[in-house]
């Protein structure tokens, strides 16, 4: 994205775009990714609950996802699932 | 029709403020500002002023707060002095840089150590780049009018800044003075409603006093600067309108036998009347003495101020304040560098003076005139002094 | 795991779905207050505007020209969420009985952490709550200035090391108790204090949704684990909230209209203090008889708590 000169700043640098920081996508930080075993899965939501990013969503079989553009690899979801559906496997 | 009545200068500025049917106020009692916070309050109380007055418990949190009154769209009022100025400073140019319209009344006092409540400009002038329009009254009924004429520029589309209305702390806060009080119909002809540039209201959600790093922040100045050099032309449309409405004019350089004047001098605030009945003594003895009041702070007026000291040998500049360690005073050196590129620049020489309450007499201002007359060889042309210190 | 089984077994179905605060925000990775804030904003919903101190939130969250926040959201300075909450709520105020903007009921929020709330911003703090303006303080306390790099604040336990007040040959560590804010928000009385944890989103939700309700001021007392600062791996950001809650280094309580009410979360029996102290970086310097000494201030001060919840 082009950076705005100083003319075209919006009055007071008041930000119009609710939710634009979904520009930026941090799931670069990440050095491990969460996997979802569904055999396992009861369909509890904790995951979704405790992301801190908020990314990881119910799909509309009743699973859940973590959107990998944002997932910074905290291991949360995992550590917290109580089944054990979730694994953390190094990025490669 | 307004009327013309006899009231203190800080109730007459309180009965202006709510005549611009004001929102909301945020403020802290400090001596001399006080009054206009309790006559605010008064009004509020009696029903007259239908506003929320927040009573902070503190400078700081009264600009917080108006801040945050003017963000969700509200037009606030807030008025402090000295301490009380110093407290806010943090938040002043984040105030300007917001671009929220909040209008300030500054009841002038100097600013401790030690201690003092009485007149100087030592609170406004460490606020000079602040990003904030400053104007300065000269007697009660300018502090009424550049009041209620400060909504309109500080509101002005092009503008949308605060403004402050600096008003000399008991030299004339305190003073009881006929005022033409404008009625509240001329008041809503003259100010439009408040239509803010954006609001903190969930049906358009916005950030405002977003986080910027090194890529942003360049343009984010440049763009506040600009926006104050450009708000002198809605000054100069506001206080014309004022004019033609009211039938009282403001410049933000106004000058008094200023034309074919040898020698000027230069003032801010309350003490040129005095300065005045000085020029019209000297007059009387065939000095051609002229006097220069500089209003506008903030914007500087560079133009209107060459203008008129291109035919003076002389310019006497006087400060409230002092700049320790610097050049001379702030506004002795804000002239110098004004007239820096002029061929023709008058001999500038500076007397600090009225620090902390201290009287300046009509014989002061007739001493100066003297002893810079006196001054051929200009050896203290560029200089500064304090006028009247004991030695 | 007696949490999952009782209260949050089927979480999403009781909890709004609608994201306020968006993706892409830059909290460090298992970021518990930032967690924090996307739980507050679930509960409280659209008709909330968001007054921020100056902080790691606020940092994370508002990279201009991009905004994570959903709900209107400012920010001023440090040390005056509180004020600018208070004067948004008086602005807003004025302007919906005058008409001019429309008649939905908005609840206006001041946050801050420690540091923002106990320390800097703690005179604009109960200014705005001794004036009763109808608002929600939230305090989210990493228990250390963290934005500027793990500085020590009067929120920092009792022996946790920082970076202003560091463990050395001559030093424990944070050589000062935690000052207790909630008790000197129950002192404003003021209609509702509570304290939350992430680690309980149900009890974390339901207070927030009953501070909402309220009208008039109150104060909610965030526990938010900080693993960059605290030195505790990521993943456990969750579970060490839980573990602050079972030792009782954190009670979750809540006090409406001065009565005090122990959350149902609240173990019946305390967890050894040993527990939460050993995977935290911040108080691996402590000895056994120091851990006792502290341990022994942390019962105290609990059974103090439980008895005002008996008997006020």
């Amino acid at each position: 994205m082009a950076l705005k000169t100083w003319k075209e700043l919006p009055i007071g640098c008041v930000v119009f775009e609710p939710g634009s920081a979904s520009e930026y996508h941090t799931g670069s930080w990440r050095s491990q990714r969460p996997v979802w075993d569904d055999a396992k899965c009861i369909k509890c939501g904790i995951c979704y609950v405790f992301c801190p990013e908020g990314c990881v969503q119910q799909g509309e079989d009743g699973f859940f996802k973590a959107d990998m553009n944002y997932c910074k690899g905290c291991g949360i979801c995992a550590h917290e699932c109580w089944p054990r559906a979730i694994k953390m496997v190094e990025e490669g | 029709m307004g009327k013309r009545v006899g009231l203190e200068v800080t109730v007459a500025v309180a009965e202006a403020v709510a005549l611009c049917r004001i929102d909301m106020a945020g403020v802290y009692p400090i001596t001399p500002q006080s009054h206009i916070a309790e006559h605010l309050s008064n009004l509020v109380a009696d029903g007259k002023l239908d506003a929320e007055f927040v009573t902070v418990e503190s400078e700081h949190s009264a600009m917080s707060a108006v801040i945050g009154a003017a963000a969700a769209g509200a037009r606030v009022y807030t008025a402090t002095s000295s301490q009380g100025l110093m407290l806010m400073h943090e938040l002043l140019p984040i105030a300007s840089a917001m671009r929220l319209p909040i209008t300030m009344a500054i009841a002038n006092r100097a600013v401790s150590g030690p201690l003092n409540i009485l007149n100087d400009h030592s609170d406004i002038m460490p606020q000079r780049d602040a990003g904030w329009i400053a104007v300065f009254a000269e007697n009660g009924q300018e502090a009424v009018d550049l009041s209620i004429a400060a909504f309109k520029i500080a509101e002005h589309k092009d503008v949308m800044l605060p403004v402050s209305v600096n008003i000399d702390g008991f030299q004339l806060t305190h003073m009881v003075e006929p005022v033409i009080m404008p009625s509240q119909e001329e008041v809503d002809a003259f100010l439009p409603p408040f239509v803010p540039h954006a609001t903190l209201h969930p049906s358009r959600p916005v950030t405002m006093g977003a986080f910027s790093m090194s890529d942003y922040f360049t343009e984010i100045m440049k763009a506040k600067d600009e926006a104050i050099k450009n708000s002198k032309k809605v000054i100069l449309e506001v206080w014309d309108d004022w004019g033609r409405q009211f039938g009282r004019n403001y410049k933000p350089v106004e000058t008094y036998l200023a034309e074919d004047a040898d020698i000027l001098m230069l003032t801010m605030g309350s003490m040129g009347e005095t300065a005045k009945i000085a020029i019209d003594e000297l007059r009387g003895k065939g000095v051609k003495a002229g006097l220069i009041k500089l209003r506008l702070w903030r914007p500087f007026p560079f133009a209107e101020l060459a203008a008129v000291l291109k035919n003076a040998a002389q310019l006497i500049v006087t400060d409230r304040a002092v700049s320790f360690g610097g050049p001379g005073g702030p506004v002795f050196s804000e002239i110098k560098s004004a007239l820096f590129a002029q061929a023709n620049r008058p001999a500038i020489y500076n007397y600090i003076i009225g620090l902390g309450g201290r009287d300046v007499a009509v014989s002061d201002f007739v001493g100066m005139f003297e002893t810079v007359r006196a001054d051929k060889a200009k050896a203290k042309a560029d200089t500064y002094e304090f006028w009247g210190v004991r030695e | 795991m007696n949490i999952v089984e009782n209260f949050d077994l089927f979480a999403p179905r009781l909890i709004n779905k609608k994201e306020l605060f968006s993706c892409g925000h830059r909290a460090c990775s298992g970021c518990a207050e930032v967690l924090s804030v996307r739980l507050m904003c679930k509960a409280l919903g659209d008709n909330t505007v968001v007054a921020s101190a100056t902080g790691c939130m606020e940092i994370v969250s508002s990279m201009f020209p991009t905004t994570a926040w959903r709900i209107p959201w400012i920010h001023v300075a440090f040390e005056n969420a509180a004020a600018v909450a208070s004067g948004v709520e008086a602005g807003l105020k004025a302007l919906r009985k005058k008409g001019k903007i429309d008649d939905r009921y908005i609840k206006v929020v001041g946050m801050a952490g420690d540091g923002g709330t106990m320390d800097i911003g703690i005179q604009a703090l109960s200014g705005a709550m001794e004036r009763g303006h109808d608002m929600i303080y939230v305090c989210f306390d990493n228990e250390a200035y963290m934005n500027t790099g793990i500085q020590r604040s009067s929120g920092t336990p009792m022996g946790a090391s920082t970076t202003t007040a560091p463990a050395g040959k001559a030093s424990s560590g944070q050589k000062t108790w935690k000052k207790n804010m909630p008790e000197i928000m129950v002192a404003h009385e003021i209609p509702y204090v509570a304290t939350v944890c992430p680690s309980y989103p149900l009890d974390f939700i339901r207070k927030f949704e009953k501070a909402r309700s309220i009208e008039g001021p109150s104060y909610i007392h965030c526990f938010s684990v900080c693993p960059t600062g605290w030195r505790s791996p990521s993943e456990t950001a969750v579970s060490m909230g839980r573990l602050a809650v079972e030792t009782g280094v954190f009670p979750l309580f809540e006090v409406e209209n001065g009565h005090y009410r122990m959350s149902a979360d609240m173990p019946k029996k305390l967890k050894p203090l040993r527990s939460y102290f050993k995977p935290q970086g911040r108080f691996r310097h402590l000895t056994d008889a120091e851990i006792d000494a502290i341990q022994e201030r942390v019962t105290a001060e609990f059974n103090k708590l439980t008895q005002k919840a008996k008997f006020l």
